[in-house]
């Protein structure tokens, strides 16, 4: 037996080869990536790392010692080019070949380039991997004016790190209000208030038409609304596009993606995908979606690494996000998009409050600053199908895990 | 170097050596301690890293924040005076040997 191959060690491949082995899947399993970094925690990249509380070694995610325990080979440095599926095959860089039974595709995403004049530039960066971070680190010691382009998760955090760093930082953002296509105008209204008491310069509603610079470096950044704005190091962080090309290469069906099922398979029955490059019918948004999150990663390669160990277990997860950014943990749980009803529970004015979001009288999701508790609560709540009354979530004296005691045999 | 005794339900143990920065929740993740899961990488967002310290050692250990004690509120596991998420418990400690006992569920 040839055994699986697993193609990206990060959240998807690592804890798909785990799953499978866990669930009784005794063959060989080899991970390759072409990334040189044992598997690491990406969340922390835009935060901690930038700021000096975290480093290589503290975000270490596994063990060498951990992978050979559980007889599983890493190859580190090494980028697979090609699936030949008819001789069930990944073809290396080096042209070596691996074998396969089985395989799963956890390429991950890469960052949306800016398609403006001077994005070339020295100084124009991104932000997805462990070298992006370390050379962002070191950029942002020695600049003092940052523009980030961006006001998503990643370029709010960037922001946060910067400023708390003591920079001069202007956040772009094309829409009219912050994290748009993942939170609320409530939630919007909170981060900006937040970022501008930081010192933080926001314009909404601006797009850069090009970047000027002197000797190849980044000088200033224009704006097609504002005059332009000087800087020496730009963060571009205005989203991701999945890593399917070795799969559409390889003839698999994609769309925005790997396609999968709730099961990770994708349209030939022994290659699975999971995590950022997949995208699958998601039935609790009854719509198909290409997350880019730690938990779809996870729980999407748990799925398909029962499937590949011959058992069943369909991803059906509620989706979930994080942010740090100064002080304020946000937790999101659920898709808000489409509500027609919401409900505050804590003070806004405090910075600890969440909004409960309804369609058509029926909890969807839950946004939560600083009030993890009500996130967890809100978690078996949707997972459950159990909507509170919005008076419920106004009244601070009602106790929502009362409502999850009365609801036996619901799980998270 | 700290040291981490981690005690299972059944009573085995292990123990590992931890460096700074390094929590008593990643090194169990690192190395495939069971019953300990952090989920979320140890930002405070899942309460998947439950351990109940060992008693005698609680009081010298800093107190928790408030984030972590109101995750502690949503723990799978019962919720003891000495639990506590080991992500947020870091080195050095005020005792040669941290013990930790692993809990029966984490979600």
């Amino acid at each position: 037996m040839n055994g699986l191959v697993v193609i990206g060690a990060s959240y998807a491949g690592v804890q798909g080869a785990l799953s499978a082995r866990d669930s009784g899947y005794s063959e060989p399993i080899t991970i390759v990536a072409d990334e040189e970094w044992m598997p690491y925690q990406r969340p922390p990249l835009s935060k901690d790392f930038l700021v000096d509380l975290a480093t290589e070694d503290s975000l270490v995610l596994r063990d060498k010692a951990f992978f050979a325990n559980k007889g599983i080979e890493l190859v580190l440095g090494a980028r697979a080019t090609d699936i030949d599926r008819s001789s069930r095959k990944v073809v290396l860089g080096d042209h070596s070949e691996l074998v396969f039974d089985k395989l799963l595709i956890g390429t991950g995403s890469h960052a949306r380039k800016l398609p403006v004049p001077g994005a070339d530039l020295d100084g124009v960066r991104y932000l997805r991997t462990m070298q992006d971070a370390i050379d962002l680190k070191a950029a942002l010691r020695d600049a003092t004016e940052i523009v980030v382009v961006g006001g998503g998760f990643i370029g709010l955090e960037v922001a946060a790190s910067a400023s708390k760093l003591g920079k001069k930082v202007t956040v772009l953002e094309s829409a009219g209000r912050l994290l748009e296509r993942a939170v609320s105008p409530t939630i919007s209204e909170f981060l900006l208030d937040m970022h501008l008491q930081h010192g933080v310069d926001v314009q909404l509603g601006e797009t850069v038409v090009s970047m000027d610079g002197q000797s190849g470096r980044v000088t200033s950044v224009n704006c097609k609304n504002r005059a332009s704005i000087r800087a020496d190091l730009v963060l571009v962080g205005v989203g991701g596009l999945p890593n399917d090309q070795i799969a559409k290469s390889a003839g698999l069906n994609c769309l925005n993606g790997v396609v999968v099922d709730d099961h990770g398979r994708t349209s030939d029955p022994n290659i699975f995908a999971a995590g950022d490059c997949a995208t699958h019918f998601n039935t609790f948004a009854s719509d198909w979606l290409r997350l880019e999150s730690v938990q779809n990663a996870q729980d999407q390669a748990k799925a398909a690494g029962l499937a590949i160990a011959g058992s069943t277990g369909p991803y059906a997860s509620v989706p979930r996000f994080w942010s740090d950014q100064y002080d304020a943990k946000l937790q999101i749980v659920g898709l808000s998009r489409n509500f027609d009803d919401q409900a505050i529970r804590g003070s806004i004015d405090d910075g600890k409050f969440s909004v409960f979001y309804y369609r058509k009288s029926k909890l969807v999701a839950v946004d939560s600053i600083n009030r993890a508790g009500d996130q967890m609560a809100a978690r078996r709540l949707i997972a459950g199908g159990i909507s509170p009354a919005p008076d419920q979530i106004r009244d601070p004296s009602f106790d929502l895990k009362s409502l999850l005691k009365s609801a036996a045999g619901v799980g998270v | 170097m700290s040291r981490v005794k981690y005690v299972q339900q059944d009573g085995a143990e292990c123990v590992l050596e931890i460096g700074s920065g390094v929590s008593v929740m990643l090194a169990a993740v690192r190395n495939g301690v069971s019953g300990i899961e952090g989920e979320c990488g140890g930002c405070l967002d899942c309460a998947t890293c439950h351990v109940y310290v060992d008693e005698a050692q609680m009081g010298a250990l800093p107190s928790p924040n408030d984030d972590e004690l109101e995750l502690l509120g949503t723990v799978a596991a019962p919720r003891k005076p000495n639990s506590r998420l080991s992500c947020q418990l870091k080195p050095p400690f005020p005792t040669d040997t941290l013990t930790i006992y692993v809990p029966e569920a984490q979600s």
